[in-house]
């Protein structure tokens, strides 16, 4: 608890500074290469037969995920505060990257708690982040995934705290980490309706996301939640369908409870104890959510679904065979919801979908479920 | 008053200070379990705690962890360890707590677990992650009967913190010896006595010191200047150990804690 009224405390008086913003902003735009385009997938949307879709490029952010808009931020807060060490847990690893480079740009030391089945399934971002100057520590205990990673990344702060920060990488956690990480990733929303207005003229009709925590998607949800006609979906990992165990979809097999300081939906058995997991794409591979996603569902502001493995690895292809582009895992479940929604909507309809990251760190096992040997 | 008040009245009149061991409820089987704390209780421990195994022990090192898995494999769950309580209440007038984590009792229903574990002989309980900002509703349905709950401080707390753990802990409160989780190496220094006296000296309840003591001569040491010591993960490790030199070792913490 001292911890966390320290960093309330500190990034309330922060987000007063207009000097911090204004060094923020600089490196959003200088470093992090921030406003990423709206994209209008034209191809796409011509063989999907529907509304327009347009990409919110997050996968042409430094380091090829939005992951970069949180860490960078948190790493100049750490900085500010004093902190000499960053450290922060990891699914696919980007947010394990975006923290390493936060962290080799600040000067700060860093090290990366991962789950040691996500360490063979995204190896490629491990080296990556050993490349940028950090430790990454495997975590073999539990479920060997996000959700331990967070529980030992936890421990090593409550270890360390006076020297340490921990970068949360997604909306989730004790407060203020929600709050900060939506706030960091809220620039995702605030560019896309500029954009999407100069495109278009008017607000889009639909707004879709993947949802491991749900960064990504909350900072795309912001800035349009009190936009009424912009209707907002969220996409969770139906694994292989969902049966406990075989899928991360906390919304259609989960329930109340409490994990790791925060109060949202869980999958857990009749004890309280948390349920493994089961996603192809390991960013979307954790038992719980957001806790304002579970808000926005409760309310009924924003809707929530989910797509399995399968639907996500077809729409990875078709995005790479129409479009050129090569999403990564996690954003594939957005684009396998579009292709359900948008053949059945007017074709004056505008909807945005996510490209939350890039798919280079998801080849290899790509290439692996399909039986290529590379 | 609650068993544990009256444990620590007790002790307070005679001079002594509290030995509270830590076992992992479940690990291997229930059956074990019922036997380590007839054997705690031989060895002269003042207070048990039972662990309730859980599945993202957040403030329990490897050893915890191993065991709560161990626990967890073989179908241990908070009601199970509830009803061993109200088995162990047949022959024992012991204060028993549970170290518990939040959700299994989130999920069980806060008024039912009271009452349920009340009933059943549970004296009080430990929730490492849940602070007393987050337990309104836990402490008012304790209210009604002589149920405990003790709150953890610090060694970062400010003086504001330790005076709201300090107001809401009830039967004792728990200070944590390190910045870290359980079964830690203990670093001896004198921050830890000077907390331990301002905590007394601000709420005037009993202080037990916990996290990373080990060996007995750490546990005499803490208990110079705390009113009680609580060694969990160094007897856990030692669970499955034979009996006789498992006892030789509660004793000799039993001797250090005077």
């Amino acid at each position: 608890m001292p911890a966390l009224n320290e960093l309330e405390k500190a990034y309330s008086a922060l987000g007063k500074d207009r000097d911090f913003k204004r060094e923020i902003d600089l490196l959003l735009k200088t470093y992090v290469g921030r406003p990423t385009p709206l994209y209008f997938a034209k191809r796409l949307s011509d063989y999907l037969g529907g509304a327009r879709i347009y990409l919110k490029r997050e996968d042409l952010a430094h380091t090829g995920a939005h992951k970069i808009n949180n860490a960078l931020g948190q790493a100049l807060l750490a900085k500010k505060m004093g902190k000499k060490r960053l450290i922060a847990e990891t699914g696919a690893g980007q947010h394990g990257v975006a923290t390493a480079t936060g962290a080799a740009l600040c000067g700060l030391e860093c090290e990366i708690y991962m789950g040691s089945d996500d360490i063979v399934r995204q190896s490629l971002n491990v080296f990556r982040m050993r490349l940028l100057g950090a430790n990454v520590v495997e975590v073999a205990i539990g479920s060997r995934t996000l959700k331990d990673a967070i529980n030992e990344a936890m421990r090593d702060w409550t270890t360390n705290v006076r020297s340490t920060h921990y970068v949360l990488g997604t909306v989730f956690g004790p407060h203020p980490f929600p709050l900060i990480v939506r706030d960091f990733q809220s620039v995702i929303g605030r560019e896309a309706k500029k954009q999407v207005l100069d495109a278009e003229g008017r607000l889009p009709d639909y707004l879709i996301a993947c949802i491991g925590g749900g960064s990504n998607a909350m900072g795309l949800f912001h800035h349009f939640i009190d936009d009424e006609e912009v209707k907002m979906i969220g996409v969770e990992a139906g694994g292989k369908g969902i049966v406990p165990g075989e899928h991360a979809a906390r919304f259609a097999g989960g329930s109340l409870g409490v994990l790791q300081g925060t109060k949202s939906f869980l999958l857990q058995d009749d004890d309280g104890n948390i349920l493994g997991t089961h996603s192809v794409s390991a960013g979307l591979d954790y038992a719980a959510v957001g806790p304002e996603h579970a808000f926005l569902r409760d309310s009924g502001r924003a809707r929530y679904t989910f797509a399995t493995d399968d639907e996500a690895l077809r729409a990875f292809e078709l995005l790479s065979k129409t479009e050129g582009i090569i999403p990564a895992l996690e954003s594939s479940h957005a684009l396998a919801e579009a292709v359900k929604l948008v053949p059945v909507l007017p074709k004056d309809n505008v909807v945005i979908v996510n490209l939350s990251g890039r798919g280079d760190k998801d080849v290899q096992q790509v290439a692996r479920i399909k039986g290529i040997e590379l | 008053m609650s068993r544990i008040g009256k444990k620590f009245r007790d002790i307070v009149k005679r001079g002594g200070k509290a030995f509270i061991p830590y076992i992992m409820a479940g690990d291997p089987d229930l059956g074990r379990t019922a036997e380590l704390v007839r054997i705690l209780e031989d060895c002269g421990a003042d207070i048990i705690e039972l662990g309730v195994p859980f599945s993202d022990p957040l403030a329990d090192g490897p050893t915890i962890q191993k065991a709560a898995q161990r626990a967890l494999s073989g179908g241990v769950t908070l009601h199970k360890v509830i009803d061993l309580v109200a088995d162990l209440r047949k022959r024992s007038e012991i204060p028993l707590l549970l170290m518990t984590y939040y959700n299994p009792i989130f999920k069980y229903g806060e008024e039912r677990f009271v009452h349920d574990a009340s009933e059943a002989g549970v004296d009080g309980i430990i929730v490492p992650d849940l602070p007393p900002e987050e337990a309104g509703n836990i402490l008012s349905f304790s209210r009604k009967s002589d149920f405990d709950i003790i709150f953890l401080v610090a060694p970062t707390s400010t003086e504001d913190r330790i005076g709201r753990v300090s107001k809401s802990s009830r039967g004792f409160i728990y200070y944590v010896s390190i910045t870290g989780i359980t079964g830690s190496k203990l670093s001896m220094d004198s921050s830890i006595s000077s907390h331990v006296s301002k905590i007394r000296s601000m709420s005037g309840k009993p202080v037990a010191v916990g996290f990373g003591i080990s060996t007995p001569e750490e546990a005499s040491e803490v208990a110079r200047f705390a009113d009680g010591v609580i060694v969990g993960s160094a007897i856990v490790k030692r669970a499955s150990d034979p009996d006789a030199s498992l006892r030789d070792y509660l004793l000799s913490l039993r001797k250090a804690i005077a």
